[in-house]
């Protein structure tokens, strides 16, 4: 187990940890945002989403301890690479300036992260920790009507995009994908992933807000 | 033909040791040639201080031609200055406007603990370097250069990364201070070949190790270090570090 807790604790380990936990999220956002998008469909499109995916019974249980598993995973490797990277410059130097490699995504990847992890804090008292006698439905309308958070939620989505931005890519070269003969194919598809999951919550957002509190049957 | 001279401001990093408190210091610069290097205007300003009976400013530098990496300094908050892979010893003062104020930092990482002004230890390289350890390579008389078949585009790849000088400005231009490209190019040339085949796993668990130990930060894709890297290596070869570490780390008998 030595060879184990060594690779783990390295640096390279950390990042492999992070890319893996980090596709893992990514592949639940994806799939979460497919689910979501039945809310196009109407209100009992979607209602019957929800009661398919919940008739799955205690599968569902096992997913979400794994996912909070991953999550928590992420998050804590997360935060010791920040703190870990914080002290590796003992003096600042007097310009910063990036040379060109840097993005916004990159620079801001701890504190997107952090706005997220707010941001789920508050996704989950919302619609998961709530009284579920209601159907999900006309749990989530009235607060999405809502422009406060609609404002909230928008936060969230630009904290979400600016971070899988970068992490999309980041993760295969962590995993140490990277070649010149798929590198523009994996930036297009990191960026597609990222295009796709944030479109489909901001429209999700949006048609809330303007659907007023009454979804079309 | 000389172009016309340059008057130029320098604010430049003192600091006596690794124990006292560096400060900036100006200094104005008069008749800067323009074909002079970066290196030849800070020998002007330090022959302009030891006529003033002040201690010269301590720095780096060797060969003075771009291929020992043995200078290394930030200018205006970018390592080797604002040219494409440069050196520092390469950059020309035709790149600064008359008038310009420039600002000249030592490489600043843990891992680069400063010794003087601009002189910063650079030692924690060697050290990684010999945590790698030997490669293969049969002794005795001269061997027919084509008894191990390297095609071509692979020895390229492996000449591309043995171009490190190890200049350390990936770690200074780094957000984390991180050495990955250093390890990734040196992990690479020998990877690469298979002359460093036998030792790959161990070396890579190795050097890993002694970069972890020595205090370089952790990587976070942020690609500042295949900018400012004056031999052009790319964060490729960090692709190819992580594949080396992962394989070790899975599939090794270390």
């Amino acid at each position: 187990m030595s060879w184990f807790i060594e690779t783990c604790t390295s640096s390279l380990g950390k990042k492999y940890i992070m890319a893996v936990t980090g596709l893992l999220l990514g592949g639940f956002l994806l799939v979460h945002a497919a689910g979501n998008s039945s809310i196009f469909w109407g209100r009992n499109a979607f209602i019957s989403y929800a009661v398919h995916l919940h008739s799955l019974g205690v599968l569902v249980n096992i997913f979400e301890v794994m996912l909070l598993a991953v999550f928590l995973v992420h998050v804590s490797t997360g935060l010791v690479l920040f703190l870990e990277n914080r002290n590796t410059r003992p003096s600042r130097y007097q310009v910063e300036r990036s040379a060109g490699g840097r993005t916004w995504g990159s620079r801001t990847m701890p504190y997107t992260g952090l706005v997220i992890l707010a941001f789920l804090l508050l996704h989950l008292a919302n619609f998961h920790f709530t009284d579920h006698d209601l159907p999900i439905a006309d749990i989530v309308t009235p607060i999405l009507s809502n422009p406060f958070y609609t404002l909230l939620y928008g936060i969230g989505m630009a904290a979400l995009a600016l971070h899988t931005s970068h992490g999309f890519w980041s993760l295969f070269q962590s995993l140490g994908i990277n070649h010149p003969r798929y590198d523009r194919a994996i930036r297009f598809l990191a960026w597609l992933g990222c295009a796709l999951i944030i479109g489909v919550f901001t429209c999700i957002l949006l048609l809330m807000l303007l659907a007023g509190g009454s979804l079309q049957p | 033909m000389a172009g016309k001279k340059i008057t130029i401001t320098v604010k430049i990093w003192r600091q006596v040791g690794p124990e006292t408190e560096g400060r900036f210091e100006e200094h104005r610069l008069e008749e800067i040639d323009p074909d002079m290097s970066f290196l030849e205007m800070l020998d002007v300003l330090n022959e302009k201080l030891t006529l003033a009976g002040r201690q010269p400013v301590a720095f780096d530098h060797d060969c003075r031609e771009g291929i020992c990496g043995m200078c290394g300094a930030v200018v205006d908050g970018i390592a080797h200055g604002p040219e494409e892979e440069t050196t520092l010893c390469q950059l020309h003062m035709r790149h600064f406007r008359d008038g310009e104020t420039i600002c000249i930092e030592p490489f600043r990482a843990r891992g680069f603990p400063l010794v003087r002004d601009l002189v910063v230890d650079r030692s924690a390289f060697d050290r990684i370097i010999q945590a790698g350890g030997y490669v293969s390579v049969n002794t005795g008389s001269a061997r027919d250069g084509n008894t191990i078949p390297v095609a071509q585009n692979v020895a390229e790849q492996a000449m591309d990364a043995a171009a490190c000088i190890g200049c350390g400005a990936c770690v200074a231009a780094c957000p984390n201070g991180a050495a990955m490209l250093f390890v990734s190019g040196k992990i690479s040339q020998f990877a690469l070949l298979p002359q460093g085949r036998p030792e790959r796993g161990r070396r890579a668990l190795a050097m890993v190790r002694a970069m972890d130990a020595e205090g370089f930060g952790n990587c976070g894709n942020e690609r500042e270090c295949e900018k400012v890297c004056p031999k052009g290596l790319s964060i490729r070869n960090i692709a190819r570090l992580n594949r080396e570490y992962l394989r070790a780390a899975l599939m090794g008998d270390e």
